[in-house]
């Protein structure tokens, strides 16, 4: 309590910094919380990323293990799996890219042009819906769904007469299933966002491209398009900027023995020579990689965006 | 206006295009729909006619022994009565670690928010990974504990910088320094002016992180070890995903007339799989069109760049 300087100077000095703080000090005691969490649960595992370097024991702890440098990366980079694991993260996310993200804008544009009925309505609420299934349940349905003796995919594409694949015991459709039920799972959901900003369209512009005789097509195109391309620049630099973070929990779930090949990506085996395997420093290095090339990527990408639109995170 | 002119003028390539717009939504909506329908219609199929394919789309010769089988099963009651706990106290745990943080940040006369939010912003582009927080849980005393499920999610960056934004954007200040000068504290302040007004958010937030609880197996396959402390998803993770049907999920607990209407354990798994997929989701997919439109707010306060 310092108000016994009732002074005209000390008046001049009201918004010190000393008092600033001191006048909301409640609000120090409102963010401790969450900042004691960001630091045991945030900043306490970056600090023990330094064990990719050495050779982790856990008798010793992080601090007192022995260094050893980059030789876990070189054992990393020089593995036979190495190209494989690469090929196979970036090749799930660019297909899921490719595939995944021009759909809910597509879907998007389609609801705004719909009227405003009950038929609308109800395809959101449907389309919204996929996204609360668990992964867990999400797994389970496309096992079921892609069981050979009676998935009812299967059955269709038997009724329709084409020879079903054996979509997850063989390889080649593992990134197509993975990449289908993420589609059918999230491109309703995505679709919100997009929404969002097209409800922010000056309908002027609506009013006088119809008076100029501009198509319906024409006027999604050039007025409804150009107004979201932000939003879409933003989302694709997000998505962009966690390409080797692919639905770690969900190709878990969904990897075998048979379809190894073409499903081990650099999370699930950091995962599983990390926990599995108990292999610590290894996978920690393995992991750190994987982060690097993230950040990388995402920098990369949002300075190419800051280039080419305008527009960017930072 | 004259819109009987620009109908007239518009109309075929318009007319097209609308057909064109609505066949693809119709296409979307049953997409989307079938799936569902068909696993509710063969969760009270015989599993004989499933598996035969002859179930296409309505129920046929319907039966409730996949839900019996599902109430007759211990360790699927464990499991919602352990993520009814941890729903329940993660959520609870969430929101009071959230929501003070959230409008603390929130507060433009707070010095060195700045500093608190850059902290915060950089855990969502960079992290520890999995081994490093895994030696940090198991150094807590973590490992096979109800902690470990609740304390390192207990903050969602996300949803931080949502409640931020609103409380930025809804709450307004001159209302808060009415009250302050009326020699109201922050903390009362918070508690009796912000926190009344802001029935939207919390509900968001509850909603948000529990259904995120609700569905999580991960930290539970990565620091459980005890099975009798699996949540639902981990024991749904063993019957549907790894299929383990032992004697404990399906034979021991049917009855004698069940066990008789079931011609092999094959059926029996089938039948249960459609059953437990509809009983873990029904909570969410039943309250979810009455909260849909508290999603959808959420989003949308997030989109609106905090």
């Amino acid at each position: 309590m310092d108000g016994s300087l009732p002074l005209p100077t000390k008046l001049a000095e009201r918004a010190s910094l000393g008092k600033r703080i001191w006048r909301n000090w409640e609000l120090y005691l409102f963010v401790a919380p969450a900042l004691i969490y960001f630091i045991l649960f945030h900043y306490l595992p970056m600090y023990g990323i330094q064990i990719a370097f050495k050779n982790f024991m856990p008798a010793k702890g992080v601090m007192d293990s022995p260094w050893v440098g980059f030789a876990h990366f070189e054992r990393f980079f020089h593995s036979y799996y190495f190209w494989d694991l690469i090929w196979n993260t970036f090749g799930i996310s660019l297909y899921a890219l490719a595939v995944g993200f021009p759909l809910p804008i597509i879907l998007a544009l389609a609801f705004n042009e719909a009227k405003n009925g009950l038929f609308k309505k109800s395809v959101q609420t449907v389309t919204y819906a996929p996204h609360f299934i668990s992964v867990v349940v999400m797994a389970g349905m496309i096992i079921t769904f892609l069981s050979p003796s009676s998935g009812i995919i299967i059955k269709i594409l038997e009724w329709v007469g084409i020879d079903a694949p054996q979509f997850l015991t063989d390889p080649r459709w593992f990134k197509t299933v993975y990449v289908l039920s993420e589609v059918w799972q999230s491109a309703g959901w995505g679709t919100i966002i997009y929404l969002a900003a097209l409800a922010g369209v000056d309908p002027q512009l609506h009013e006088a491209a119809i008076v100029d005789g501009a198509s319906r097509f024409k006027r999604v195109l050039h007025i409804n398009l150009p107004t979201i391309v932000p939003t879409i620049t933003i989302m694709l630099i997000l998505n962009m900027g966690n390409i080797l973070g692919v639905g770690f929990e969900k190709i878990l779930l969904l990897q075998n023995s048979l379809n190894m090949e073409s499903s081990d990506v650099i999370s699930t085996f950091v995962y599983r020579t990390g926990l599995v395997d108990a292999q610590y420093s290894f996978s920690t290095a393995v992991g750190l990689f994987n982060s690097v090339i993230n950040a990388i990527l995402l920098i990369l990408v949002n300075r190419i965006a800051k280039r080419t639109s305008e527009t960017s995170l930072w | 206006m004259n819109p009987a002119n620009s109908a007239i003028k518009a109309s075929k390539g318009d007319k097209i295009f609308m057909f064109i717009v609505y066949l693809f939504l119709a296409i979307a909506l049953v997409v989307v729909l079938y799936p569902l329908i068909y696993i509710l219609s063969a969760s009270i199929s015989s599993p004989k006619l499933v598996n035969a394919g002859e179930m296409w789309l309505l129920p046929k010769g319907i039966t409730w022994d996949g839900y019996t089988l599902v109430f007759q099963n211990s360790k699927i009651w464990s499991g919602y009565l352990n993520t009814i706990i941890y729903t329940v106290l993660g959520t609870a745990l969430n929101l009071v670690v959230t929501l003070p943080a959230a409008y603390a940040l929130s507060r433009s006369d707070f010095v060195g928010r700045t500093f608190f939010v850059i902290i915060i912003l950089v855990t969502m582009f960079f992290n520890g990974g999995l081994v490093p927080t895994y030696l940090v849980v198991k150094d807590l005393h973590l490992i096979n504990t109800m902690g470990a499920l609740i304390l390192p999610v207990a903050v969602s960056v996300w949803n931080l910088i949502v409640a931020r934004t609103f409380f930025q954007t809804t709450i307004p200040r001159e209302l808060q320094e009415a009250a302050q000068i009326d020699g109201c504290t922050n903390l009362r302040l918070f508690t009796r002016v912000v926190l009344p007004l802001s029935f939207p958010i919390i509900a968001v937030m509850a909603l948000f992180y529990g259904v995120a609880h609700w569905n999580s197996y991960l930290p539970s396959l990565l620091y459980l070890n005890d099975a009798a402390k699996y949540p639902l998803q981990m024991v749904l993770r063993q019957i549907l995903v790894l299929q383990e049907m032992t004697a404990e999920t399906t034979g021991a607990a049917i009855s004698g007339d069940i066990a008789k209407a079931m011609n092999s354990k094959a059926e029996t798994a089938s039948l249960l799989k459609y059953a437990v997929i509809v009983v873990s989701t029904l909570p969410i997919i039943a309250v979810y069109p009455f909260l849909q439109r508290y999603f959808v707010q959420g989003v949308m306060i997030g989109s609106v760049k905090g």
